[in-house]
């Protein structure tokens, strides 16, 4: 920017303020602080109205929730009743199995994604920093897998799990899930692993490290926001998915998860839309913590193939 | 209620799973490391080994399941001949395009059906995720207020905001009519007309996927240089022309995986089109949910492999086509 003033200040027009205009006339697509009063007043009140569809649907669970007795159907469309409580909560809570789903949900989401991240973790890093035979046709075959509809393998691992004698246990839903999720993983971390210079790596190595301290100590570090992403990931294809654990644990009272649990809620010859829904809500609560923490991770780790340098 | 025996028995069967995976790795590994580094000193056995553990498991439960399905495609499997299919080759394939996939319902208007809601989601979520993301790609007041609030959607288990929805259509109650009722317009019938059952499920599905779609936009958006806008600003380019000729090529390496990857996975989305069907109309069905009927409720398990696979050729030809179009992968693999 000095350069640019000197020279013009050489020139016969003597001194001119070259920041001023292109301050002024920052566009809509770079975005800065000098946008003009009325225009960021029309962004904000974009964003609102945004932000309002995005959770409207959610207060209105959460307002059914809170309705005494059992009024699913109102015409009332303001979000908290007068004669609101939380006994649907205290019921769910206390009375169903509702803690027992949860837990066993809980116990397989995280083996699920402890799992899940070290496979995608190694494999994406053989496919990020070697060129072995194989590797583009494996690549693709990951992306296919992507286009596999569910409903085409349930039949299938249902006979296998038979075979394995895994009808029934943990131990198959979290394999399965793990597996499932792999490709996605694989493909989110080598895009990141990609934008890590190979010149760190082999630094480490010269030191005397061998490839897979460089890995441990210098990529996995790096790879935090990418680990956090795919880690929230597979949290979340273990934890919201029915079609799977349905075909798997089958209907053993001990070992339900959650939307098994619900559905079996729903199905009793009444639905208590109140229980139902606080019961919604609080299963919303786990996943909404991690997309909170994970937050400052999600812009950063995803970039499916990456525009840094 | 929840009690200690419960507690322990589920944790000690996790941790049983896990010591299994790691013994099986461990044992996977050393007879790898025997085969390739000992015997045939492989130099590039590293990428190998690592890739290993991920392999067995996409091959027991991917590459085995999906032979297993190509198999079922070639026999006449239904609940009549359960026991013992016969091979009728590919009459299934054929059946696909000339019988109704279900009762009435003919292949083709259900492919159709599906172009259509793949083309109209994806159009809706690129838009939205766009705008949103260049709404929020400034320095603001409130910015990660936004982006919290924004990526609801996509937080809350999918079959609870697909449910949330339903009812959110009914004819009485729902949000949607006690408006148009409000303003003296007449409801609409969301769940039994055709017409409305499908745009009650697009909505849904675009309330879905637009904060994916921002996220990934939004990424793209803040890893351009601000000195390509610097630059075209001092040679006069409107605001325009800065997003057709910087913008828009400087995302193509972000837009064309998440592209590809947003249209599979609505090309397969299950759930919405499932659950929003409440009154399981044929003409809301497309191609994933008509198969899970053809498979499980109509019970015709040869027919529905074959039917299977015909999707899946479609998204291959696909993907395949798109990638050619857009200059392959290369933003994505190198």
């Amino acid at each position: 920017m000095s350069a640019v003033k000197s020279t013009t200040s050489l020139s016969e027009k003597g001194p001119v303020e070259v920041k001023q205009p292109l301050g002024r006339r920052r566009s809509f697509f770079y975005g800065g602080r000098e946008d003009s009063q009325f225009k960021r007043l029309l962004i904000h009140l974009t964003l609102i109205l945004a932000c309002f569809i995005a959770a409207y649907p959610i207060l209105r669970v959460v307002s059914v929730s809170i309705r005494p007795g059992d009024r699913l159907l109102s015409t009332d469309l303001s979000l908290i009743p007068p004669d609101a409580n939380l006994e649907a909560y205290t019921t769910v809570l206390f009375q169903k199995e509702f803690l027992q789903w949860i837990w066993n949900s809980l116990v397989i989401t995280i083996a699920t994604a402890m799992v899940g991240v070290t496979l995608a973790a190694t494999s994406a890093y053989a496919f990020s920093r070697w060129n072995f035979p194989g590797r583009s046709v494996g690549l693709i075959f990951l992306l296919s897998t992507q286009m596999i509809p569910a409903a085409m393998l349930m039949v299938p691992l249902y006979i296998l799990a038979i075979r394995l004698s895994l009808v029934g246990t943990y131990r198959g839903l979290v394999i399965a899930y793990s597996v499932t999720a792999v490709p996605f993983s694989i493909w989110i971390l080598k895009g990141y692993y990609d934008t890590i210079p190979i010149e760190l790596e082999e630094a480490c190595r010269i030191d005397g490290a061998s490839q897979l301290t460089a890995f441990l100590r210098i990529l996995l570090p790096l790879s935090t926001p990418a680990l956090a992403i795919v880690f929230l990931f597979n949290f979340t294809t273990a934890w919201n998915d029915y079609l799977l654990a349905r075909v798997i644990l089958g209907s053993q009272e001990q070992l339900l998860t959650w939307p098994l649990g619900l559905q079996r809620m729903q199905g009793q010859f009444q639905t208590q839309w109140g229980q139902f829904s606080a019961a919604s809500i609080m299963v919303m609560i786990p996943t909404m913590i991690l997309f909170l923490l994970s937050s400052k991770f999600l812009i950063s780790g995803l970039t499916l193939g990456s525009v840094k340098g | 209620m929840i009690s200690l025996d419960l507690i322990a028995a589920s944790l000690t069967e996790i941790l049983s799973t896990i010591l299994y995976v790691v013994g099986g790795t461990i044992l996977l590994e050393l007879i790898l490391y025997i085969i390739l580094v000992r015997l045939f000193k492989f130099k590039l056995a590293m990428p190998y080994m690592l890739l290993a553990p991920a392999a067995v498991g996409l091959i027991a439960l991917v590459i085995y399941p999906v032979a297993w399905e190509l198999n079922l495609s070639f026999t006449n499997m239904s609940l009549r001949h359960f026991k013992v299919p016969d091979y009728i080759g590919l009459t299934n394939y054929l059946r696909v395009f000339q019988d109704p996939v279900l009762k009435q319902v003919k292949f083709f208007s259900v492919l159709g059906k599906t172009v259509l809601w793949t083309g109209v989601n994806i159009f809706f979520h690129v838009l939205g995720g766009l705008g949103l993301a260049l709404l929020l790609n400034r320095k603001m007041r409130g910015r990660g207020i936004y982006r919290t609030l924004l990526i609801l959607p996509w937080a809350v288990p999918q079959v609870i905001a697909v449910l949330a929805w339903r009812s959110e259509f009914h004819f009485e109650f729902g949000f949607p009519n006690l408006v148009l009722k409000s303003i003296g317009l007449q409801p609409i019938q969301w769940l039994s007309e055709p017409i409305w059952n499908f745009i009650a499920m697009c909505i849904t599905n675009i309330w879905l996927g637009i904060p994916f779609m921002m996220v990934i936009l939004l990424g793209g958006l803040q890893s351009i240089s601000s000195e390509y806008y610097e630059a075209s600003e001092i040679d006069g380019a409107s605001a325009w022309q800065q997003f057709r000729n910087i913008t828009l090529p400087l995302m193509r390496p972000v837009m064309t995986p998440a592209i590809i990857l947003g249209t599979i996975w609505t090309f397969n989305n299950f759930n919405v089109p499932f659950f929003i069907n409440q009154n399981e109309l044929e003409s809301s069905d497309i191609l994933v949910t008509a198969l899970f009927r053809a498979a499980f409720q109509y019970n015709r398990y040869g027919f529905s492999a074959a039917f299977a696979f015909i999707i899946f050729a479609i998204l291959v030809v696909y993907s395949l086509m798109y990638l050619r179009f857009t200059g392959g992968l290369k933003g994505a693999y190198e």
